[in-house]
């Protein structure tokens, strides 16, 4: 089970909601798919994002897969200690290893995605 | 995010569950070639992959499978990283079963070989092996493989996965000699234990007294009750055996292996490991750096190419290619940051000149960004500044001499 307390998407990102930010990161599916990340590449801090444009991106040993913006906002934060330690994206996607923090344009974009349970039964079809 | 959308010369393996034929030929594109143009099928779209007599124990080991060459082969157990620097820190056992063999018998035997490869083969004794390339008339490589020399009359080659059939078929075709042909690859199980603790581990398991056996030399021996090709081969840049034999002892071999060297660290490898060692050991793939365009002096592979041992297929368009000069040639670089260039990436060297890279990725061990690339020659000398082009932007990279990693030798 995922956690709740977030919507996810079906290019497996999350986004967790407080206050008008919105934290960005990849599921454990998604490290799980990639294998052991080595590099990762984020926006500035001032960025204005779409929601579904290319954030970033993240790259395993073997490929380079595209991050998208669950939601439209602001980049406020980004998440420094990944550059020196991009294997975080493999051992903790949900906690540690968030991506960026957004100042939300739209605070009901995310409510459109999918909660923890679509996102599981997602994930399960896919097995 | 898109998985490996930007990457494609990679083995889709997200996609492991759905028709894998569908996936090989997903025409993904990197610098305009598809995956169809590096794995060419010569047979139907309906042929189910090949699977090697270890593929029982690599679902047991929970490897996660990919399609390879027309095989199902383990692409990782416990990740690409682990794996990579456990080899080059202690041992890893790799299943290189899918490898093709073979068989080259009769008076003629040698002739055939010198005919068709580009080493000379003339200089290997009873139980010496050679890195060398199969040939076409146009001095470029069917594949790359290795030549042992089992008797005067008697040759075993070891080619690619992919390419087995493709260069029986061409060995047949110039068998003008007479000589007997098998392609062996059913014969055979082959697996690689390769490491600085490779020895110790495979000396408990038989009597043959490996230590003596020198490097690119090979025995035949028992090992645990089995007949086996015992060679000091391999593909990592480490030390380390190749073994061959009989697929009815593929499970007990395997396993004995592994539970040899479980004290030392020992763990099962696959092709994404395989890959990282072999790059950065700066050692060639085909289809990557060699191939049907390619010739030994492009790919920086003169030691293995011998005109001098008398003409074979391809040798005047090679010495006329030495006498007229090169208008490219293979390098190796090394990122300057840390962003990493992939397979296929345009090259940016001085004077508006171009070329592409033909391997990239990251290097585990030596903690760099890595790879090799074609370029006009006058930049392909270390410490020359050349740029990268990735996702649309010119990242600064150097020239640096080949192999990046070179492990210590036992005096």
């Amino acid at each position: 089970m995922v956690p709740s307390d977030r919507r996810y998407t079906k290019e497996h990102e999350w986004v967790r909601v407080e206050g008008g930010v919105g934290t960005v990161g990849i599921t454990d599916y998604a490290q799980h798919e990639l294998g052991d990340v080595v590099f990762v590449e984020m926006p500035k801090p001032g960025t204005k994002l779409k929601a579904g444009e290319r954030l970033g991106t993240v790259e395993s040993v073997k490929a380079v897969s595209d991050i998208f913006s669950p939601v439209s906002g602001e980049v406020s934060e980004v998440n420094e200690s990944l550059a020196a330690a991009p294997e975080t994206i493999n051992k903790d996607p949900h906690g540690d290893a968030w991506l960026v923090k957004l100042r939300l344009s739209n605070a009901d974009e995310a409510a459109a995605l999918m909660d923890a349970a679509a996102y599981d039964a997602y994930i399960a079809e896919k097995a | 995010m898109h998985f490996n959308k930007t990457c494609a010369r990679e083995y889709p393996f997200w996609r492991c569950k759905a028709d894998f034929l569908t996936a090989l030929f997903a025409h993904v594109n990197v610098a305009d070639c598809s995956y169809a143009e590096i794995f060419p099928v010569t047979s139907p779209a309906t042929v189910p992959l090949r699977k090697t007599a270890l593929h029982s124990a690599h679902k047991r080991l929970g490897a996660r499978l990919v399609s390879f060459g027309g095989w199902e082969m383990p692409l990782e157990y416990s990740g690409i990283l682990a794996e990579h620097l456990a080899v080059r820190n202690t041992a890893g056992l790799f299943d290189v079963s899918h490898m093709g063999e073979i068989e080259v018998r009769g008076d003629n035997a040698l002739a055939l070989v010198q005919w068709v490869t580009c080493n000379d083969a003339s200089r290997l004794i009873d139980g010496q092996a050679q890195y060398s390339g199969l040939m076409t008339s146009a001095g470029t490589f069917v594949d790359d493989l290795l030549v042992h020399r089992i008797s005067p009359t008697h040759y075993l080659l070891c080619v690619n996965a992919g390419n087995q059939d493709r260069d029986f078929q061409h060995i047949v075709d110039q068998n003008r000699f007479g000589a007997e042909l098998e392609n062996a690859g059913p014969r055979y199980t082959q697996v690689a234990l390769q490491g600085p603790k490779a020895l110790e581990i495979l000396q408990r398991l038989t009597q043959v007294q490996l230590a003596p056996i020198g490097y690119y030399y090979f025995a035949f021996g028992s090992v645990l009750g089995v007949d086996c090709l015992v060679a000091r081969t391999g593909y990592t840049g480490e030390d380390g055996f190749e073994l061959y034999f009989a697929p009815e002892h593929s499970e007990k071999i395997w396993n004995a292996i592994l539970e040899s060297g479980e004290r030392d660290g020992l763990i099962p490898c696959g092709l994404g490991a395989r890959n990282t060692l072999r790059l950065e050991a700066g050692m060639c793939l085909y289809g990557r750096e060699i191939d049907e365009t390619t010739t030994p002096w492009e790919a920086g592979l003169g030691c293995i190419c011998k005109p001098a041992k008398g003409k074979f297929l391809g040798s005047d368009i090679l010495l006329e290619q030495k006498q007229k000069g090169l208008t490219r040639k293979l390098t190796g670089f090394e990122m300057n940051d840390r962003l990493i260039a992939r397979d296929g990436y345009a090259v940016r060297c001085g004077d508006g000149e171009s070329g592409q890279v033909t391997s990239g990725g990251p290097a585990p061990k030596l903690k760099k960004n890595i790879g090799m690339a074609y370029v006009p020659p006058k930049y392909a000398t270390p410490g020359v500044e050349i740029e990268v082009i990735i996702r649309g932007q010119a990242v600064a990279a150097h020239t640096v001499s080949l192999p990046f990693y070179k492990r210590e030798r036992q005096a």
